[in-house]
């Protein structure tokens, strides 16, 4: 018995609603019970005692969206460096896209991805696997085999199922193995050129815009196939108003189908880019200011189901392009937590609400048994200073990429301690 | 008028979908062909039922065992026999489906038997030519004999096909086997499950009064018949399904798996089968379950007794125009 407990907590489970003073136990690697109201008394004499000064404690977040450069781009990101920056951002679980080279479509290297991360990283990784071979966009990959290795969901990243046919055969193919079909919606033809959102800014830099609807168009295409089949759909990224209006009609009618909004897409919008400051080029782009705060509005009324930090690593030299020939995206999870508190902090929604979409959102559309504060649950818990005011500055990342698009920023929130399977593997510097 | 014809077995020229057929045609035909089941047994097996009659085997899809199955059916009933491949005739040369049975048909055979590629194409040759035609399989709808031929399988070994449980398993949406068989089944009383990934299922297949299962193992469980139906390699391209292995994974019948099913439960295939893609080779050839051929023998008595039953329907026609 080892036994630890962590009193004067605001204890904030997101999956029951609970938000109260207490006190949290736990029991090797998992939650041995939740105690609210209770303070320091009848508690064990040989158990580690930790007070929590009146902070929130909350599960570790899940991060349905996260690149890695492990295996084949290691110098932007392995296993170890972004299990360090996980944890430093109070990220417990990281689902891990396909896009690595090679490509996870093959239940051999699904299992190597567990393999080294057992061996690397002290987060929870669990592998999301390609939907077509190669993310060639062509030939479906073995979905059942992939499953029982360990694929937690089927995505082709940050390609898009260009194919309706595939699309519709892949969500009708994995609804017998119960798999989650998740995609990057983006139709090509209309997206092609394009680096920035579609609008004045984009004209007034004389950069190529995307239209919301080269989203829409197959966001649409993609809830009426799951439709059809019966299969689960999650929107990787959910960045336009038409997005949101069809999800909301979708949703209504029954349709299995969840969505991620990324916190970068939260705060910022299309005068963010500025003066061609690369580091603001996302895919799908930041979108004007009437959408972002659609998008927050839409989060605080529950209709987004996760908040994701859409972490994509780049070395230095491929944001040190002009706009348009620069990479896309940003790394993200070490900001995930402050980033998605400010629309907390901003009036927007209620603290529970927005750690919901951080924790046990997630963790329904995944299937996971963490994500909540009850007995029994792994012990996955991160300690939060709510309004820690956090100044950005990306020379203290632990990532292997420093291309966040807040450096400077000052955002409120930070995680003190995060805890894995019961181990505290992160305590923030005072 | 000579003496009154005598009624046909069957109520039609042409047998083109067992949706036609009603349960009595069936039974006649299976009774008939019991017979002939007999008469395949022994050492003279030629009779002169279809003397001076012309079968024409019209195959626009590449057939080994149905042409021969056929050809052989119609020469122990005495009747003369041609067979015509596509990649032979003049089709390749530019000719319409219509004016290459317009021309055959020119030359007054008795019987065509036709395979096409095309769903209904057998429907469309029947206002063109005045013989009876047998739908030797239509594209993706309907292979009416084989349905027959395994009907007559199933009541040789239980006796009667009312109560059974049928497991048809593989690719039903291309399946014009599955198709047929399901209406026969459904239509002769016995109880129709349908077992395939949804990729290889109608969507709308819960209309059909099949059970449906995605999970194989449930499928099969306490079955009285498992129906494996062949995995064509074109399903395997990648967008139907991802792999053989993961094909023969969750849907391949091992004997393991076939285990589940009813205790003397038997297994039928109707070839030609892909061995480790859908059934493991010692479910195949284990003589004590398998009833793959079986099903080759009962193939040939059930086409004699579905060309003599046309042709005694032609006979009668003919008479009475006379």
């Amino acid at each position: 018995m080892s036994l630890t407990v962590f009193h004067n907590a605001r204890l904030i489970d997101p999956a029951s609603g609970l938000d109260e003073l207490g006190r949290l136990i736990i029991d090797g690697d998992c939650i041995a019970a939740v105690e609210p109201a209770k303070g320091r008394d009848g508690i064990a004499e040989d158990a580690e005692i930790i007070d929590c000064g009146g902070h929130v404690l909350a599960p570790g977040l899940i991060d349905m969206r996260v690149f890695v450069g492990e295996p084949g781009d290691e110098h932007l990101e392995d296993l170890e460096s972004v299990s360090a920056a996980a944890l430093a951002g109070g990220v417990t679980s990281i689902v891990t896209m396909p896009n690595t080279a090679p490509a996870i479509d093959d239940p051999a290297l699904v299992s190597y991805m567990g393999l080294r991360a057992s061996v690397t990283a002290q987060v929870r990784v669990y592998p999301a696997a390609a939907v077509t071979l190669g993310l060639a966009g062509e030939k479906m990959t073995e979905i059942g085999l992939l499953s029982e290795a360990g694929a937690i969901m089927f995505t082709d990243g940050d390609k898009p199922i260009a194919s309706s046919l595939l699309m519709r055969r892949a969500l009708s193919y994995a609804s017998s193995f119960g798999a989650v079909i998740s995609n990057h919606a983006e139709d090509l033809e209309l997206s092609r050129g394009g680096v920035m959102a579609d609008g004045e800014h984009a004209m007034r830099l004389g950069l190529a815009g995307i239209p919301e609807e080269a989203e829409s168009i197959m966001v649409e295409r993609d809830l009426q196939l799951a439709a059809l089949t019966g299969g689960r759909y999650h929107l990787g990224q959910i960045s336009s108003q038409l997005a949101l209006n069809a999800f909301a009609r979708a949703k209504a009618a029954g349709t299995k189908a969840t969505c991620a909004v990324s916190a970068h897409h939260l705060l910022l919008n299309d005068l963010d880019v500025g003066d061609y400051d690369t580091t603001k080029k996302l895919n799908p782009p930041l979108r004007a200011e009437q959408t972002r705060q659609a998008l927050a509005e839409a989060a605080a009324s529950g209709a987004i189901d996760a908040i994701v930090s859409s972490h994509r690593p780049r070395i230095a030299e491929d944001k040190a392009m002009p706009f348009a020939d620069a990479a896309e995206g940003a790394v993200g999870l070490e900001t995930l937590l402050p980033a998605a508190l400010q629309l907390h902090h901003e009036g927007h929604a209620d603290l529970v609400t927005v750690l919901r979409m951080l924790m046990s959102g997630p963790a329904a559309i995944l299937g996971l048994a963490q994500g909540r504060l009850s007995a029994g649950a792994p012990a996955d818990l991160v300690l939060i200073d709510v309004g820690y005011p956090l100044k950005v500055d990306s020379r203290t990342f632990k990532s292997k990429s420093r291309n966040t698009p807040l450096q400077g920023r000052t955002l409120q929130g930070r995680a003190l301690r995060t805890i894995v399977g019961g181990v505290t593997h992160m305590i923030a510097e005072a | 008028m000579s003496a009154a014809p005598k009624a046909p077995l069957i109520g039609h020229q042409h047998l083109l979908s067992i949706r036609d057929l009603s349960p009595g045609d069936v039974t006649s035909l299976l009774d008939l062909a019991d017979t002939y089941v007999d008469l395949n047994r022994q050492q003279d097996k030629k009779l002169s039922t279809l003397k001076g009659r012309t079968v024409i085997n019209l195959f626009f899809e590449p057939s080994t065992r149905t042409q021969a199955s056929f050809e052989l059916a119609a020469k122990r009933l005495g009747a003369d026999t041609v067979n015509m491949a596509v990649t032979t005739s003049s089709v390749t040369k530019g000719e319409t489906l219509l004016d290459t049975v317009a021309t055959l048909n020119a030359m007054n055979p008795d019987l065509l038997v036709v395979r096409h590629h095309a769903s209904g194409a057998q429907r469309m040759l029947v206002s063109t030519a005045n013989c009876s035609i047998i739908n030797a399989g239509d594209g993706t709808n309907e292979h009416p004999t084989q349905a027959l031929l395994d009907a007559l399988t199933m009541r040789h070994k239980f006796g009667d096909l009312s109560g059974l449980t049928v497991a048809i398993c593989g690719d039903i949406l291309h399946g014009r086997v599955a198709k047929s068989n399901l209406y026969l089944l459904a239509m002769m009383g016995a109880r129709v499950r349908l077992v395939a990934p949804p990729t290889l299922l109608p969507p709308d297949a819960t209309r059909w009064g099949a059970e449906i299962f995605h999970d194989f193992e449930a499928g099969i469980k306490g079955a009285d018949v498992v129906m494996m139906l062949r995995l064509q390699n074109e399903r395997m391209e990648g967008t139907l399904l991802p792999s053989t292995r993961e094909y023969f994974r969750y849907y391949g019948l091992t004997p393991e798996r076939l285990a589940l099913a009813k205790p003397g439960a038997v297994v039928m295939h109707p070839g030609p089968i892909n061995r480790g893609v859908e059934i493991d080779s010692r479910v195949a050839d284990d003589p004590k379950t398998s009833l793959i051929l079986t099903q080759v023998e009962m193939g040939v008595a059930m086409r004699m007794a579905i060309l003599d039953a046309l042709s005694q329907h032609r006979r009668n026609d003919v008479g009475a125009r006379a």
